[in-house]
């Protein structure tokens, strides 16, 4: 066998025969784990629902001007309303106080030449059909400041406890653990209502608190990762080799123990977007009219005992608000099995 | 074992004094005009009394004096009674249900704890029997079925759950009202010949030998209890079927099968124990949480219990008494895990030889 490389350990003749796997452009462009793990999104069909869930809701976020004109421009995520009377109107009937201008589709979609209230309106005559596509922006914003700010939190504390160690460490996952000691969402909900006392109402308040209290998992997560991926052989192969310790924790620690972290937090933004309506649904955050779901819900409290007449509200923001968390959690659930590293090579 | 348990409690009031630390900086987000309500009811219309008051209860005194004022109470310099003091149960005054926090903690917990009790036992017996069914049928129908229903059961949010329940059952067949009693039932049970013994209703009432008051109250009982399982029943599901997925991989279930036993006495009686120890921590977690307050389930279905009264503080920025109902739920969060820690010593030899 004079052709087998000297420092290869492996008899390469143990493959021959075996059909060469072949290796596509798009897994050559994105790598095999990336291109694994899409190939298992799109092979499983509740991960194809729910990614279609949460390209919906981009496409209305990114449409949200087209499909639902502001009439005010400059505050757009302020639901605009017809009048001030105190019953809810059913969907469908006119809007008759200074209605938004007819975009171009509406003639050919709804063929009526004068704005209505798709959705219906809110007692105080909020217009729930704007209020859910703005809320499609809100929700998305929201998602994605929570989560990535959570993380930022999260991967710092994590890897600077799992760096340096010792007291560090210790000091970190102490107060990491006394953050833990709060039922998430009550304790977002006291420091909610502290801001909003403080820097006044609007989406900030929540938004800290939520991440104030969200990132203590993410540390807890990284953390571990980084403990274990350092005692992997390849870490070991490095040292061997006089790779120096930054090129090693930058190159192969940081990846190797944070990207499956990150691809699985991307998928928690649902659970972000639930707490946040709660906040606002329980009236601590965003002001009254502001175009968020949880903000939409809230107005049917006042409705419960006829809510068989004026169901429209609680039902079309609440289906918004349940098909987006469901697209994420679908994928989410998806990808666990993905990745799950017993799942490998099972077909995915 | 003992070094654990030990190790456990020694650990327990540390994570306490950092718990009353955060209490206490986010308690000084306040001014010391509207820390007041820690010792007095009524905001003083001028700003003289106001002045006086915060020099009376050392309001602008060092953090650290303040700290440990109040967590122990302090002298009261106008009158010499001691006053205040979380540790001695002197939360402060509620400004939104205008009286002591712990007044109002003491009125709406047996309402709260009596949810919890009817919530959490649907929640551990059908969560953990259908995981298990889920996870020996791997890959079936069932398996499939279950997992479509903790995906969906997570994404529900609690507050559109209620309010979708609230509209079928109650605004359109009218079958089950929101509250905790008919008027006729509360003109009853508050009255002086009802007899209180435990503080939860269902169970005095039949202590009292009244089942129609008892069957009010569960009427009125079922649909928080249904939404709230409903939403957490899915992580059981998902935790115990995957518990049981990975327990049923193990060589010992393997040696069972290969001696011949059954089938049901190998899942029954060799992998469900021991694929039940994470559901221990899920359901320290889940008391714990329904214990501290349903926030949204009980401010939906108007259910007089702590999660309310935290939410309807919270909405009126009563900060003094949300922050209360955060300590009390922190304290009980500590203590169950405490108990959960100690439970897993007892279930699981391996914690228990470390």
């Amino acid at each position: 066998m004079a052709e087998t490389s000297p420092n290869s350990a492996v008899n390469i003749h143990m493959f021959e025969g075996l059909p060469e796997r072949k290796i596509g452009w798009l897994e050559s462009l994105l790598g095999p784990e990336i291109y694994r793990i899409l190939r298992g999104l799109f092979k499983n069909p509740l991960s194809i629902i729910g990614m279609s869930l949460i390209f919906f809701f981009v496409l209305v976020a990114l449409l949200a001007p087209v499909l639902a004109p502001p009439t005010n421009p400059r505050n757009p995520y302020m639901t605009p309303r017809d009048g001030f009377g105190p019953t809810p109107k059913n969907p469908g009937s006119v809007w008759k106080t200074k209605p938004p201008e007819l975009p171009f589709w509406w003639k050919t979609v709804t063929g009526k030449d004068e704005w209505v209230h798709l959705f219906g309106t809110a007692g105080g005559q909020w217009d729930l059909y704007y209020g859910v596509v703005w809320g499609a922006r809100t929700a998305l914003k929201v998602g994605l400041i929570i989560e990535g700010l959570t993380l930022i939190i999260g991967i710092l504390v994590g890897s600077l406890s799992a760096f340096y160690g010792g007291y560090v460490d210790e000091i970190l996952m102490r107060i990491t653990e006394i953050f833990m000691a709060f039922p998430s969402l009550l304790a977002a909900l006291t420091l909610s209502a502290i801001l909003s006392d403080k820097i006044g109402k609007g989406i900030w308040p929540p938004l800290i608190a939520l991440v104030a209290f969200g990132w203590m998992g993410y540390a807890r997560i990284i953390r571990g990762d980084i403990l274990s991926v350092r005692e992997r052989d390849y870490i070991m192969a490095a040292r061997v080799l006089g790779v120096k310790d930054r090129r090693i924790i930058l190159r192969h620690i940081i990846p190797n123990a944070i990207y499956p972290t990150l691809i699985l937090a991307s998928l928690n933004i649902g659970g972000d977007v639930i707490s946040f309506a709660a906040l606002s649904f329980l009236g601590i955050g965003t002001e009254v009219g502001y175009a968020d779901w949880g903000q939409l819900i809230s107005f049917a409290r006042n409705w419960i005992p006829s809510l068989a007449t004026y169901w429209y509200i609680v039902v079309f923001p609440g289906l918004a608000l349940i098909l987006f968390v469901l697209g994420w959690n679908l994928c989410g659930d998806a990808l666990r099995d993905i990745m799950d590293p017993r799942m490998r090579g099972r077909g995915a | 074992m003992t070094n654990y348990i030990i190790r456990r409690l020694l650990i327990m009031p540390l994570t306490l004094f950092g718990v009353t630390v955060l209490i206490f900086l986010m308690l000084n987000f306040l001014t010391p005009e509207e820390r007041s309500a820690l010792y007095v009811r009524d905001i003083p219309k001028n700003e003289a009394t106001m002045a006086g008051i915060i020099k009376r209860y050392g309001l602008d005194d060092p953090i650290l004096v303040q700290y440990w004022h109040w967590l122990v109470g302090r002298k009261d310099t106008a009158t010499g009674e001691y006053v205040g003091g979380i540790l001695r149960g002197n939360f402060g005054y509620s400004r939104s249900a205008s009286q002591p926090v712990i007044e109002l903690l003491k009125r709406r917990f047996p309402a709260t704890v009596e949810l919890a009790l009817y919530t959490i036992l649907p929640i551990i017996s059908i969560g953990v029997w259908l995981g298990i069914l889920a996870a020996v049928n791997h890959n079936k129908f069932i398996d499939q079925a279950a997992r479509v229903f903790a995906i969906l059961g997570h994404s529900l949010p609690s507050f559109v759950l209620g309010l979708l329940v609230l509209l079928f059952f109650y605004a359109k067949l009218g079958w089950f009202p929101p509250g905790r009693l008919s008027d006729w039932a509360s003109a009853i049970v508050y009255s002086n010949e009802f007899r209180s013994y435990t503080s939860l209703i269902t169970i005095d009432a039949l202590l009292n030998g009244r089942i129609d008051i008892c069957l009010d109250a569960l009427r009125h009982l079922i649909l928080p209890v249904t939404t709230l399982s409903t939403i957490s029943l899915a992580t059981y599901v998902r935790v115990t079927r995957s518990s049981m997925l990975e327990t049923l991989r193990q060589e010992y279930v393997v040696t069972a099968r290969a001696k011949g036993l059954k089938e049901r006495d190998v899942v029954n009686g060799h992998a469900r124990p021991n694929a039940l120890i994470p559901v221990a921590t899920l359901a320290g977690f889940t008391v714990a949480g329904l214990l501290g307050g349903a926030v949204f389930t009980e401010t939906i279905f108007d259910y007089p219990g702590i999660g309310q009264a935290a939410g309807a503080a919270a909405a009126q920025l009563d900060v003094i008494a949300v922050l209360s109902f955060t300590l009390l739920a922190g304290l009980i969060l500590i203590i169950s895990n405490l108990v959960v820690d100690v439970m897993y010593a007892f279930l699981d030899p391996r914690v228990r030889l470390q």
